[in-house]
């Protein structure tokens, strides 16, 4: 398999948050949430970063996103460094790079319709796209078609459907602006079994459709492995293991990633 | 005679758009020693099911229409709520999905666990060691003790010091151990546990489920695991039943209901889930939506999304038949499929 | 499984409109559970009709513009006279209505002029923060360095009597509750899964604050507006009753109580029947401003 082009590099990044002062004369401690991360996310793969909760994942997606500065290292995007943007550099890199987020019901807004909720991108853009209202509801429409759902779905309030449909949504919001590069924050983690597996179809497709490339964050082994080219192992701020993701399972180095693995190995025996 | 024998339950719950039949006819027995894993997806009645045992479902707006909840040949619907009382905690204990909201921020945890001990100790002063006849402050001291003593068993470090402690100075796996010691405590011969590791990280479940797992063997607790997570059920229950919209689907072995299901739904749910040396895009998927359970579909709740379903499904629930030693199916169609 | 029919803008208002109506019902049928609320909202709808349809309704017109009658001093109640008559002659029942419509346009004069420059100052310093929150919450706890009545008195006699003059004092000290209410609502918004997707998405500030933050603590703002302007009609009646704001013969009901004190026990309808009123109006609006908490924030009922 040739080494398709890194469309992201992550250099040493670092990101550090202050904690309360213990005392007026202690001097401020911080607490650091990622030190020294470096992965490359290549073109048109799926990376998978694994890691449970004060790993740092969170925090991974938003400097990713350019919603948080980091405190040391950069982020490449196409070799271009994402810090250094001024706010018109920064609503770019919202075209570039959307993001698809864990529980769908907290991250649509309870009081926007779906057709809202999808066209808001297209409305932030206003300016770089010149689509006026009509225009942007058609492309709501097909992208809710994409996505499995459809015109009577246009007026719903999110709290009028299921999990699966809500999920569903946020796809087709995450990919209105086109976007080249799609993390997925634990986009299956509060959905049922079956739902999941919709959903999981779904984003296969959609990657092959638009030549999309993921980044896949989650703590289920399983679906990491199902879905992964590659692997980053995230403990603690830090990476304690990276690869191709057959080699990360069938020969874990770290003893972390041996323990994650040895987790929860019975259902497989008895499903295999 | 089993430790619990679910007969026929049936409960409707009363909604803001008309009345949900929750539980539909829901059968289950477990013996004492038996761990069994309540299984199912979200709304299929399982916690429900779990709470009814305990009574501690509120009527209303909940209704039970018909069944009988047998605890040790006693139907625990008939009982009043003081008879209840002393059956929670000393034959029948909970443990819940959220350890950092189970326990009260300001008691210390010592305090906590021996406030269940000495409860239970008023009427069943052998938990304590004691005798029928002892004064209140011995009684309490020996709740204390006790206390300290199962936070030693279920493997929180330096025990005694710690019982001083709040609950906010605990992580949530260490949280979770002490919710499973007051559980414990009462020495229940039946533990319904409500997805105790769903809030947990994935290395802390491994270890939490093993605890339980060992704790329960050493004194013969029947347990009621309620849990969607079919890995969970791999892992230390020894026999599950699948739930679907209420009822009792599919019972059995674990071994044997998760390598030859025979009921459709189960089948789609295992082959929804993602395995390695499947292609990707090609998960199984499970097409249309759980039912409306105000206006359930007649007969067999599966049927409308079932790829076997036939007239006869619609007729009426479908009754449980035996495949096997102790692996249930309720499904008309059974002779279609190769077990 | 997309539909290819050609959009009709018609049909999709429609379906827009028949999402927000559904809504609607919806939280009527919520209100409709909580009987003290409709009790509420029937008086509250009364006053205003009351203050809206202004002297036309009042059986002695004349008298709220001024003119007296000294042959009819001090009677009491009768068919004729329904709440008697007061030192001038003056019909009291006519008072009563022709003072509504100052105390409660004033009242909700000075309730809506707070909500909306609190809101303003509370939003940007919630989401903002740093030293835009600094300094616009100490410019809202200077309020703190005087009782809000003592201020609004203090303000009123400098800037000279009118109702105009009036509603500013009493909103300079009722703006910074709201500015608070509304700070911490936004704040506890901030960090919401659906704010940072709209981050993600390229939004700024004031796209997020209007779209996003603002719609979702629009309850506990309009259930503080509908408590207050109980007690704003309050404070416009404690003005009055001081003698400062709105200018005689305009009746006031404060300004009512304050001349009657003199004329008790004996003439008692002058006193009772415009504090009455006062307590009418308070009450009201408490109970609307209940009920609509009830319909707004379900959750807080239990």
């Amino acid at each position: 398999m040739t080494d398709a082009a890194p469309l992201i590099e992550v250099q040493q990044v670092t990101r550090r948050y202050p904690l309360a002062r213990q005392g007026l004369w202690e001097p401020r401690r911080s607490l650091t949430a990622l030190d020294q991360v470096s992965m490359t996310v290549r073109e048109g793969r799926t990376l998978g970063v694994v890691g449970e909760s004060g790993s740092g994942k969170s925090t991974l997606t938003r400097c990713l996103l350019g919603l948080e500065p980091v405190d040391g290292g950069r982020i490449l995007y196409r070799g271009a460094d994402i810090a250094v943007h001024d706010a018109h550099g920064r609503r770019g890199h919202a075209a570039r790079m959307q993001v698809v987020f864990q529980d769908p019901n907290a991250s649509m807004n309870p009081r926007m319709t779906v057709h809202d909720i999808v066209a808001e991108g297209m409305v932030i853009h206003q300016r770089e796209l010149g689509l006026d209202g009509p225009a942007r509801t058609a492309q709501v429409l097909t992208l809710l078609g994409h996505v499995g759902l459809g015109r009577d779905h246009l007026h719903r309030y999110p709290h009028e459907m299921s999990g699966g449909q809500r999920q569903r949504v946020c796809i087709a919001r995450a990919l209105a602006l086109k976007p080249e590069c799609l993390i997925l924050d634990e986009p299956t983690s509060a959905l049922d079994v079956s739902v999941q597996a919709q959903v999981l179809n779904l984003l296969h497709e959609m990657q092959q459709a638009f030549g999309l490339t993921y980044v896949f964050v989650s703590h289920d082994l399983a679906v990491v492995r199902y879905l992964c080219d590659d692997v980053v192992v995230l403990r603690g701020g830090m990476v304690v293991e990276a690869g191709p993701t057959e080699q990360i399972f069938s020969t874990p180095q770290d003893g972390y990633t041996r323990a994650l693995i040895a987790a929860m190995p019975e259902l497989e025996s008895c499903l295999r | 005679m089993p430790l619990l024998h679910i007969d026929n339950l049936h409960l409707a719950m009363r909604s803001y758009d008309g009345e949900a039949h929750v539980l539909n006819g829901v059968q289950l027995q477990v013996d004492k020693g038996e761990i069994w894993g309540l299984a199912g997806e979200t709304g299929c009645g399982k916690s429900v099911t779990g709470l009814s045992v305990s009574r501690l479902v509120n009527t209303p707006p909940a209704r039970y229409m018909q069944g009988r909840i047998l605890f040790d040949g006693q139907d625990v619907l008939t009982l009043d709520e003081r008879a209840m009382r002393r059956l929670r905690g000393r034959a029948i204990s909970m443990i819940f999905q959220d350890p950092s909201t189970n326990l009260n921020p300001v008691l210390r945890v010592g305090e906590q666990i021996a406030d269940v001990a000495f409860e239970i100790g008023r009427h069943a002063p052998q938990v304590l060691g004691l005798g029928p006849q002892t004064g209140l402050g011995e009684r309490r001291r020996a709740a204390e003790r006790l206390g300290v003593e199962m936070l030693e068993r279920v493997g929180i470090p330096d025990a005694a010091r710690r019982a001083h402690d709040y609950p906010h100075q605990f992580s949530g796996g260490m949280r979770q151990r002490v919710l499973i010691a007051m559980a414990l405590v009462g020495q229940p011969r039946l533990l319904i546990a409500d997805e105790p590791t769903t809030a947990l990280d994935v290395t802390l479940q491994a270890q939490i489920l093993r605890l339980l797992s060992d704790l329960v063997k050493r004194s013969d607790t029947a347990v009621l695991m309620i849990t969607h997570n079919l890995g969970v059920v791999a892992q230390i229950c020894s026999h599950v039943a699948v739930m679907y919209a209420g009822h009792v689907v599919e019972s059995g072995r674990t071994r044997e209901v998760l390598q030859s299901p025979r009921h459709p739904y189960t089948r789609a749910l295992l082959a929804a889930l993602p395995r390695p040396g499947l292609q990707r895009g090609q998960l199984a998927n499970l097409a249309g939506r759980v039912p409306d359970l105000i206006h359930p579909p007649p007969g067999c709740r599966f049927a409308p999304r079932c790829a076997r379903a036939t007239a006869a499904c619609t007729v009426a629930t479908p009754p449980s038949v035996a495949v096997s030693d102790q692996h249930q199916v309720a499904c008309v169609h059974l002779d279609e499929v190769p077990a | 499984m997309m539909t290819t029919l050609p959009l009709d803008t018609a049909e999709l208002a429609q379906g827009a409109s028949r999402a927000r109506r559904d809504a609607w019902r919806r939280a009527f049928y919520r209100m409709r559970q909580s009987s003290l609320s409709i009790v509420g909202l029937v008086l509250v709808l009364l006053l205003l009709l009351v203050a809206a349809a202004g002297n036309s309704m009042a059986p002695f017109p004349d008298h709220i513009t001024g003119s007296i009658d000294t042959a009819m001093r001090f009677k009491p109640p009768s068919w004729s006279n329904w709440m008697g008559t007061n030192e001038l002659g003056q019909d009291v029942f006519s008072l009563v209505l022709g003072g509504a419509r100052i105390s409660l346009f004033a009242g909700l004069a000075v309730v809506l002029l707070a909500a909306a420059v609190g809101t303003i100052v509370g939003a940007f310093a919630g989401y903002l923060g740093g030293w835009t929150d600094e300094v616009l919450m100490r410019l809202a706890d200077l309020k703190l360095t005087l009782p809000g009545l003592i201020l609004a008195m203090a303000v009123a006699a400098a800037l000279g009597a009118g109702t105009l003059n009036m509603v500013i004092a009493i909103s300079l000290g009722w703006w910074p509750g709201f500015a608070r209410l509304v700070r911490g609502e936004v704040l506890s918004r901030r960090e919401e899964v659906y704010v940072l997707a709209a981050r993600a998405l390229g939004a700024g500030p004031v796209r997020i604050l209007w779209r996003h933050i603002l719609p979702n603590i629009v309850s506990p703002v309009i259930v503080k507006m509908s408590l207050d302007v109980g007690f704003a009609v309050l404070t416009v009646a404690s003005l009055g009753f001081v003698g400062i704001g709105v200018k005689p013969p305009t009746p006031e009901w404060g300004q009512m109580l304050s001349t009657a004190r003199g004329f008790l026990p004996d003439y008692w309808w002058t006193a009772i029947f415009p504090g009455a009123a006062i307590f009418l109006a308070v009450l009201s609006f408490n109970l609307l401003g209940d009920g609509l908490r009830d319909v707004l924030d379900p959750k807080s009922r239990r």
